[in-house]
């Protein structure tokens, strides 16, 4: 047991896991010393501090964020300046929100796939959905997994 | 074939490193799968990103997809990154952008300046991903990697190669082609054949004996890794043109003319492994930092705060190595392709203890730089290297050095980096660097540089979409 308190930052063992995503995991330190006779009852409960990222994501190498700049996703809760974390590496399922390439541009919607047919769908009667057809530059890049909203 | 600054090319530096060399070398060449060992036959798998930087680029926007794209190295001067559009126009590698106007035009190629943090950050997530494959992977530049593939054997390794191809490009969104071979030198052959032909799928194994001389045959041995130029032109003049021949050439006579280095190419063509994995990066003997500026420089004050910015730099990179310096030298020259008044000048200083303190290395820089100035000069270039480098826990202490001192620096310093890690690089720095880009944010972040002239032409780079805030995409 130290005989100084002291607070360790440590940067995860993974090394892999630190590159795409820099988190700082903090330990907790045992603030007790032999000296000062009397442990605290506390010590036995530590545990370690949450970790937003760990939360967040899965996979940090395949996780990009992107910044919303429209409203024709608002009914799913994502507005304008929203922070979406696309994972790369997760396949859609249907109805889950996408982000897509369609024809040279990046679009945010969710993806409906029934009989064969994908609908990129808006979640705003004021936008148009998009039907995807043949000859049709279209990707699905990656799956939002969430949206973060500032309520300032 | 990979990108790289021209001005940064890495010779393959294992390849003269100290492998031991085999006492009996054989005359003829072995099957690889025949050779009878204790340990299982090592397999490699050169993993490389097509087109690197354009490729991260096109990762950012759609619409450079199937288009010509070219990435220019540092102030904007040749091309280092084509697409496969951009090479069937005739751009080739290495191309000064002013010649290339008309092609650029013609074509309506899309350029830009080179953005290496996103290119860092990208190659980082690559890394990452490989590292799911294998235990065992080495790093070999920022856009390829070795991968063991041993203890893989029963299974189809261009299969699960393929199976690596396609992890890759979903998760980080870059193409790779995939070599695969006994031996680094073969991987890397595989690699490169995997390009160029287009029904590989961007996967060739090489393990196999047939599928060697087929491919050896039809492979320049100046494209062999490892060979340069100079010895290919040597090679020549033995009748040695092709992989194959350099294969099946007198190992000794090879040995003669290219050295040692010589000797491992060929054992490795024959498929024995003479170089190993280097899964540990070694601590650069060397730093430097020097660039060409945007435009010229003819006075000393901006000399001072370009070399500050410099110093600053190779002293980030000498304490992410925990190493000091002992030894700083600093550089000037005029651009030697101008007709003008040509000057070149260095000079250098013994730091004493030796010191990873960016102030002190500043002070060391500015007083070489008074000595080497030359008033009248046209400036184009300026460096500082640091040198003798060794463990920053080895500083030894003479009598008049103040210990005290050298623990505060330590402080000072890991609280800058520290910060500078948090909140974007030159948040904090020293004050002889003049004023960054960061004095000229607004509340926003958005920037509004105060450039000064020496600062290097980056006039089409894109934004740093992975590791700023302010530079997030936006998608509708």
């Amino acid at each position: 047991m130290p005989s100084k308190s002291r607070n360790n930052t440590v940067a995860p063992a993974r090394a892999a896991k630190s590159r795409a995503v820099k988190t700082n995991v903090h330990l907790p330190f045992f603030g007790c010393s032999v000296s000062c006779g009397f442990p605290s009852p506390a010590d036995d409960y530590i545990e370690k501090k949450l970790d937003l990222n760990e939360y967040l994501i899965d996979k940090p190498a395949a996780t990009f964020f992107v910044r919303v700049s429209g409203d024709s996703m608002i009914g799913a809760g994502i507005h304008p300046d929203d922070l979406l974390i696309v994972d790369r590496s997760k396949e859609p399922k249907n109805k889950s929100i996408v982000l897509a390439i369609v024809n040279g541009d990046f679009t945010v919607k969710r993806y409906m796939c029934r009989g064969g047919k994908i609908i990129l769908k808006a979640e705003n009667p004021a936008h148009a959905d998009i039907a995807v057809v043949d000859g049709m530059q279209f990707e699905v890049v990656g799956v939002c997994t969430n949206v973060i909203h500032n309520l300032k | 074939m990979h990108e790289r600054d021209p001005q940064s090319q890495v010779n393959p530096a294992h390849l003269s490193s100290a492998v031991p060399s085999p006492a009996f070398a054989p005359t003829s060449a072995p099957n690889a799968s025949l050779i009878s060992n204790a340990t299982p036959a090592p397999i490699f798998a050169l993993v490389d990103g097509n087109s690197f930087y354009c490729s991260c680029e096109r990762v950012f926007n759609p619409s450079l997809i199937n288009q010509p794209v070219i990435v220019l190295s540092n102030n904007d001067g040749c091309v280092i990154s084509r697409t496969d559009e951009a090479k069937a126009i005739g751009i080739k590698m290495g191309d000064p952008l002013h010649l290339i106007g008309d092609i650029i035009k013609r074509h309506r190629v899309r350029v830009y300046s080179s953005n290496y943090a996103l290119y860092g950050d990208m190659s980082a997530r690559m890394m990452t991903t490989l590292a799911q494959f294998t235990p065992e992977l080495e790093v070999y530049s920022i856009d390829e990697a070795f991968l063991s593939l041993e203890g893989f054997e029963g299974r189809d390794l261009a299969d699960y190669a393929r199976e690596i191809r396609r992890v890759v490009r979903r998760d980080t969104g870059i193409p790779t082609a995939i070599g695969i071979g006994p031996t680094k030198v073969l991987a890397k052959v595989a690699n490169r054949a995997a390009k160029k032909n287009k029904i590989s799928g961007g996967v060739l194994n090489l393990c196999d004996r047939a599928a060697q001389d087929c491919v050896l045959a039809e492979f320049a041995v100046a494209d062999v890794w490892g060979i340069g130029a100079r010895s290919a032109a040597k090679l020549a003049r033995m009748g040695v043109s092709t992989a194959m021949q350099l294969r099946d050439a007198d190992i000794d006579a090879v040995q003669k003319l290219l050295t040692i280095v010589g000797r491992r190419i060929v054992l490795e063509l024959r498929g024995q492994s003479c170089l190993a994995l280097e899964m540990v990066q070694e601590d650069r003997k060397q730093i430097v930092s020097s660039k060409s500026f945007g435009r010229p420089v003819y006075k000393l004050d901006e000399l001072k705060e370009a070399v500050a910015n410099y110093a600053t730099r190779a002293c980030e990179k000498l304490r992410r190595q925990k190493s000091a310096c002992h030894t700083l030298s600093v550089f000037v020259q005029t651009n030697r392709f101008k007709d003008i008044a040509q000057y070149y000048n260095s000079g250098t200083v013994n730091m004493g203890a030796g010191t990873a303190n960016t102030s002190r290395l500043i002070a060391a820089a500015n007083s070489v730089l008074e000595n080497i100035f030359r008033d009248g000069i046209e400036y184009k270039k300026a460096g500082v290297i640091l040198s003798d480098l060794r463990a920053a826990s080895a500083v030894e202490f003479s009598l008049f050095d103040d210990q005290y001192k050298h623990a505060q620096d330590i402080k000072a310093m890991n609280v800058m980096d520290a910060i500078n890690a948090r909140m974007g690089r030159d948040t904090l720095g020293v004050g002889a660097c003049g004023a960054s880009a960061k004095v000229g944010q607004n509340a926003n972040g958005a920037s509004t540089p105060l450039t000064p002239a020496w600062t290097m032409k980056a006039n089409m780079r894109t934004k740093c979409y992975t590791t700023r805030w302010q530079d997030l995409l936006k998608v509708g």
